[in-house]
């Protein structure tokens, strides 16, 4: 027993290079792997080679929801890192685990890093802000709806590429001109309740959810049934029993369409860009999602989507010095100008976009500040500022069986709509029990 | 006659049986007890706090007729994987029977599957029958049928059907192929020579004879059915269209590890041994009287 136990110290101390005694450890776990994976490696060691006193180290844990679960089952075994990133679905779920993470605006106060929460963009820092202000988590990949069209599957329809696409009556004409045109696939879109419920919500300034979506308490319910969001289904079920929208699945299924040139508008991240860009060979145009006209002389802003950093609890204050300085350093105006330029994430700080635009960054790539100004326009307000619900990766689960639904015909929007408020609302009640 | 060996004495029988007694208590008992036991809370995702609620998962369980129809689609399921899996084993195994050159290179090739892991075997079907890039979908629509598993439920049943059944042939096959050796050949070859065509000697003596395997891979395929195909559902539907293909083991996954819901997916889980422990009690009371060992 002993000659292991001496074993295992001696495997130890073999192992940890000599250099590390010395430096703090700070160990940052994410979701991204390719390309991503990448940016986020040579940022963190950028960090790594800037200073000699802390060591990030940085480890990918699968996709957002096995990175979360990695991080739930870690503190559990008291084995969390410091930093682990967390998809905005499962802000609620962070926020309400109050003896599990510490608030970003103390780990950053306490750290003595510089840190000013007004230097970030006001509806990317929302999301993740407290009803009084507070930053619980810093916003690390932050994206924004688009409207993508492919100007080559326009023309080929015999439809003028140019023409105005900022409303979803336009874009109705679109289709049916594209239709008419022999395209076979005019709409097809990804993430259909992030944009088509909870960003539509937020763009034409309708709850989502009461109780300010959320941010005013945790006994909030749907509100997704409104007349707004139940119009805009109706339209789109139309268009779906028509052919001019072509459903391909629950996630981003459909950016393989778009990306081979069979589909002439998408609905997507603008983080698709990246995607987009590389693979598309044809003409492209990125616009600001469409709103209807009907419903809003002018639309509000649209709300992010995307994943922010928490700092987890239990660890010494050293350790915490050292998050501090690593998350002000990717909160600095080079580092995040260039994630922003190359990944199509939005920049979580004004000075990154400024940036970015002295750079010549949009003018040599048309497009890529559409995303920036459709959420910085207005000033968001409590149905525009994000969403705030418990197990809210369930809930979109369910609101995607019902959008099915929807779309094959099977259900009325309202009565699609009606029967997700009945099941989301019994999971937030759960929630609410369990954390309240 | 039944052989009985008697012990003297109680300490080597009881050290024989320990290690499969072990061996439950760690992996089976164990683990049941814990599912019961947090099943009678809700606790929050970090464990930081739980409330005790009794029978309260159970009751938000019951009362959702989602999920009461779930045990609907998991009867469907199960069925349709077992009879898919088990029938072409079956008659793979008698034509491998009836080989008598390259039976081991056809044998070997038929195990192969069986070494692919369900979540793979997902991915691999999914691929085939893609709406958009799926060779399998592609022939369909040159055929004028439009496969969309997406959006039909009743295709998606059928993909996630066959993909969960396909590996399980392998398995099925080597057991069957295994039983019709056993088979005494002068049975069948007295049987022949009294004039009995192949299909009469298949179903009069060969079938009932090797009933106690057959038997043994109904249970052992209900099983997989209920527990194991949870990866492949995840890959090719994660549940969907609507609840079409969530079953309950999906389910139990999904509230467990997706939704972090650690008091109700510890119900579902007991409610799924109950079943499944139910299911196993009638195959052995009922099946099993028309099994001749």
């Amino acid at each position: 027993m002993k000659k292991y136990l001496l074993g295992a110290i001696a495997g130890s101390t073999i192992l940890s290079p000599i250099a590390a005694m010395a430096q703090t450890e700070v160990q940052f776990w994410h979701a991204f792997t390719g390309r991503l994976g990448e940016l986020v490696a040579a940022q963190v060691e950028e960090f790594n080679a800037s200073q000699s006193d802390y060591v990030v180290v940085q480890s990918h844990k699968g996709n957002y929801s096995e990175t979360l679960n990695a991080g739930i089952a870690a503190f559990r075994a008291e084995e969390q890192p410091h930093i682990l990133m967390v998809f905005e679905v499962g802000t609620a779920t962070m926020m309400a685990a109050e003896g599990a993470v510490r608030p970003v605006y103390e780990v950053m106060g306490e750290s003595g890093a510089t840190f000013d929460s007004d230097a970030y963009i006001g509806a990317v820092k929302g999301y993740y802000t407290t009803t009084d202000g507070n930053m619980l988590s810093l916003p690390f990949n932050s994206s924004t709806p688009v409207l993508w069209v492919n100007r080559d599957a326009f023309e080929a329809a015999g439809v003028d590429p140019d023409m105005d696409l900022s409303t979803w009556e336009n874009v109705g004409e679109a289709l049916e001109a594209l239709k008419a045109g022999g395209e076979e696939c005019p709409l097809v879109t990804a993430w259909q309740s992030w944009i088509h419920l909870e960003n539509f919500s937020a763009y034409h300034d309708v709850p989502f959810a009461s109780k300010d979506n959320g941010f005013a308490g945790l006994d909030t319910e749907l509100m997704l049934n409104g007349p707004a969001q139940i119009a805009h289904l109706t339209a789109m079920q139309d268009w779906a029993q028509d052919g001019k929208f072509i459903y391909t699945g629950r996630r981003n299924e459909g950016g393989a369409n778009f990306r081979a040139g069979e589909c002439a508008l998408f609905t997507e991240s603008s983080a698709g860009y990246a995607g987009i860009s590389s693979e598309a060979e044809f003409d492209f145009d990125v616009r600001p999602l469409p709103y209807w006209a009907a419903v809003t002389d002018e639309p509000q802003n649209t709300i992010i989507g995307g994943a922010s950093l928490w700092v987890m609890a239990g660890h010494s204050d050293e350790e915490y010095k050292g998050v501090g300085e690593f998350l002000a350093f990717l909160s600095s105006s080079d580092v995040q100008a260039s994630w922003h330029q190359n990944t199509g994430y939005l920049p979580i700080t004004a000075e990154a976009g400024d940036a970015t635009r002295d750079a010549g960054f949009y003018d040599e790539n048309p497009g890529t500040d559409i995303a920036v100004i459709q959420m910085t326009a207005n000033e968001p307000t409590a149905n525009s500022k994000g969403l705030r619900l418990g197990s809210f990766d369930q809930i979109r689960g369910i609101i995607d069986e019902e959008l099915e639904a929807i779309w094959s015909g099977d259900k009325t929007p309202q009565e699609a709509m009606d029967s997700a408020k009945e099941r989301g609302d019994a999971l937030l009640r759960r929630f609410e029990q369990a954390n309240g | 006659m039944e052989k009985r060996v008697t012990f003297r004495g109680w300490w080597l029988p009881l050290l024989l049986i320990a290690p499969q007694v072990i061996i439950s208590a760690v992996f089976f008992f164990y683990p049941a007890a814990q599912a019961i036991w947090q099943s009678l809370f809700i606790p929050d995702p970090f464990g930081l706090s739980s409330q005790f609620v009794g029978l309260g998962n159970f009751e938000f369980l019951i009362s959702d007729k989602f999920y009461r129809t779930s045990f609907l689609t998991t009867a469907i399921f199960s069925l349709l994987v077992t009879v898919c899996s088990m029938i072409p084993a079956l008659f793979l195994a008698v034509i491998a029977d009836r080989l008598i050159k390259g039976s081991g290179v056809y044998r070997t090739m038929l195990i192969w599957p069986y070494a692919v892991a369900p979540a793979v075997a997902g991915v691999l079907w999914l691929f085939m029958f893609n709406t958009r890039v799926g060779v399998v979908s592609w022939y369909l629509g040159q055929l004028g049928y439009d496969w969309n598993h997406v959006l039909n439920g009743s295709e998606a049943m059928g993909l996630v059907v066959v993909a969960s059944a396909w590996g399980r042939i392998s398995y099925n096959f080597l057991f069957f192929f295994a039983a019709l050796q056993s088979v005494p050949r002068s049975v069948i070859e007295a049987a022949a020579i009294d004039g009995a065509h192949f299909w009469r000697r298949f179903f009069g003596i060969v079938l009932p004879l090797i009933t106690p395997t057959a038997f043994f891979l109904l249970v052992v395929n209900v099983v997989y059915a209920f527990f194991e195909t949870f990866g492949v559902i995840h890959t090719i539907t994660a549940g969907g269209p609507q609840q079409s293909t969530t079953i309950l083991v999906y389910k139990v996954f999904s509230d467990g590890f997706v939704g972090q819901d650690l008091g109700s997916s510890s119900a579902q889980s007991v409610i799924l041994l109950l079943v499944v422990g139910l299911l196993t009690v009638i195959q052995f009371k009922y099946v099993e009287k028309r099994v001749h060992y």
